[in-house]
């Protein structure tokens, strides 16, 4: 059943609006569908997750702390972010102001059988965000709220919290790239040179 | 027999072992067993002490922390270890180093029976989950411990949990 806050935006678009203005950013994405919308563009300066769900926004928090001069960006679902609600607070209570989240929020489980999540329920993770502390918080619905938020997710200080509402269209996945080991030791080799192996 | 009431020393070799490993992100959620520590790391302006919501949140931050280049210590009560356990899949399929140090509780003089579950099953979870699980049950070693076994985590590769026994940290006399 459809409801008013059901989302129209293309998930593959939004995350390739996003990532053509990564530049130096370094990207952390949830599992599932966000996993695979970075991965149709992928890039060493990208950490995927397959499973640890719940995790994303964690880990780009300590990678915001450990990288101060960096723009951090978690791209992840609206069921991920919701499995680690105590993280907006854990996050707006440390203020980063190098950590930007953006949820892909389709308010589905797509990868079990499309079951609904608590926001096609009334539940708004940008109001949870806004009640944490974070320093930009909005609900994206339109493409031109969405370039202001790609700004936000940029420029603005810290922390930002994009919910963007996609639609429910399932996409394949794309990159093959799954081996967790491998995945963090190119990250590193990457963003640390030499210094990954001391 | 007597609830040990002194403040306990171990928590500064406990932080000499931590600027020895080079550790500058410091999660923990409060225990008693830590408080001296958590202070000390808050006042230190080299570390970034960040307190949790669930400890579960720590493993996660410092798989990031190290992908940024830096190395952690997730400080927790035995109660949070069963917190961790699916998160720990993070740790073990990337082979993120991880130091945890868990004051315990439920195994030494315990009053609360609500501790017993999680203490007595939290060497065997951690280590079902992928953890190097090494414990200190004389306050003299801690530092030590501790810094052996961070320097097995970051040097390795591995999680390592110290388990802090609860002889050491003292438990509350429930007698009067």
């Amino acid at each position: 059943m459809p409801n008013e806050t059901q989302g129209t935006l293309d998930r593959r678009e939004v995350v390739k609006a996003i990532l053509e203005k990564r530049g130096d950013a370094l990207v952390m994405t949830g599992l599932g569908s966000s996993c695979y919308d970075a991965g149709v563009h992928d890039h060493p300066n990208t950490f995927y997750l397959w499973g640890a769900m719940g995790a994303a926004a964690m880990v780009g928090l300590g990678l915001a702390l450990a990288q101060p001069s960096r723009r951090v960006v978690v791209i992840t679902g609206d069921g991920e972010m919701l499995m680690g609600l105590g993280a907006l607070a854990t996050v707006g209570a440390r203020k980063p102001d190098n950590l930007s989240i953006v949820i892909m929020d389709n308010e589905l489980y797509a990868e079990t059988g499309m079951q609904p999540t608590h926001t096609a329920r009334g539940v708004s993770l940008s109001g949870m965000a806004k009640a944490s502390n974070f320093a930009v918080a909005e609900t994206v619905f339109t493409d031109e709220d969405l370039a202001a938020g790609i700004a936000a997710v940029y420029e603005a200080p810290g922390p930002v919290l994009l919910d963007v509402k996609v639609s429910n269209k399932r996409y394949p996945m794309s990159i093959r790239l799954r081996d967790g080991a491998h995945i963090k030791n190119r990250f590193r080799e990457n963003l640390l040179g030499q210094k990954a192996f001391d | 027999m007597k609830a040990e009431t002194s403040p306990r020393p171990w928590a500064a070799d406990i932080y000499r072992a931590f600027k020895k490993l080079g550790v500058t992100q410091v999660a923990y959620v409060p225990d008693a067993g830590h408080a001296q520590l958590i202070l000390d790391c808050h006042a230190d302006e080299a570390t970034n002490a960040v307190s949790l919501t669930t400890e579960q949140e720590g493993v996660a931050m410092l798989a990031g922390a190290w992908l940024g280049g830096q190395r952690g210590a997730l400080l927790m009560q035995s109660s949070g270890a069963g917190n961790c356990i699916n998160m720990l899949s993070l740790a073990q399929e990337c082979r993120f180093p991880l130091l945890m140090l868990v004051t315990m509780r439920g195994e030494w003089g315990e009053f609360n029976p609500w501790q017993i579950a999680m203490g007595q099953s939290t060497q065997k979870v951690l280590e079902n989950a992928g953890c190097i699980v090494q414990r200190v049950d004389r306050a003299g070693e801690i530092g030590e411990v501790v810094f052996a076994a961070g320097q097995m985590a970051f040097s390795t590769s591995r999680q390592v949990a110290v388990l802090i026994g609860q002889r050491v940290i003292g438990f509350k006399d429930w007698s009067k």
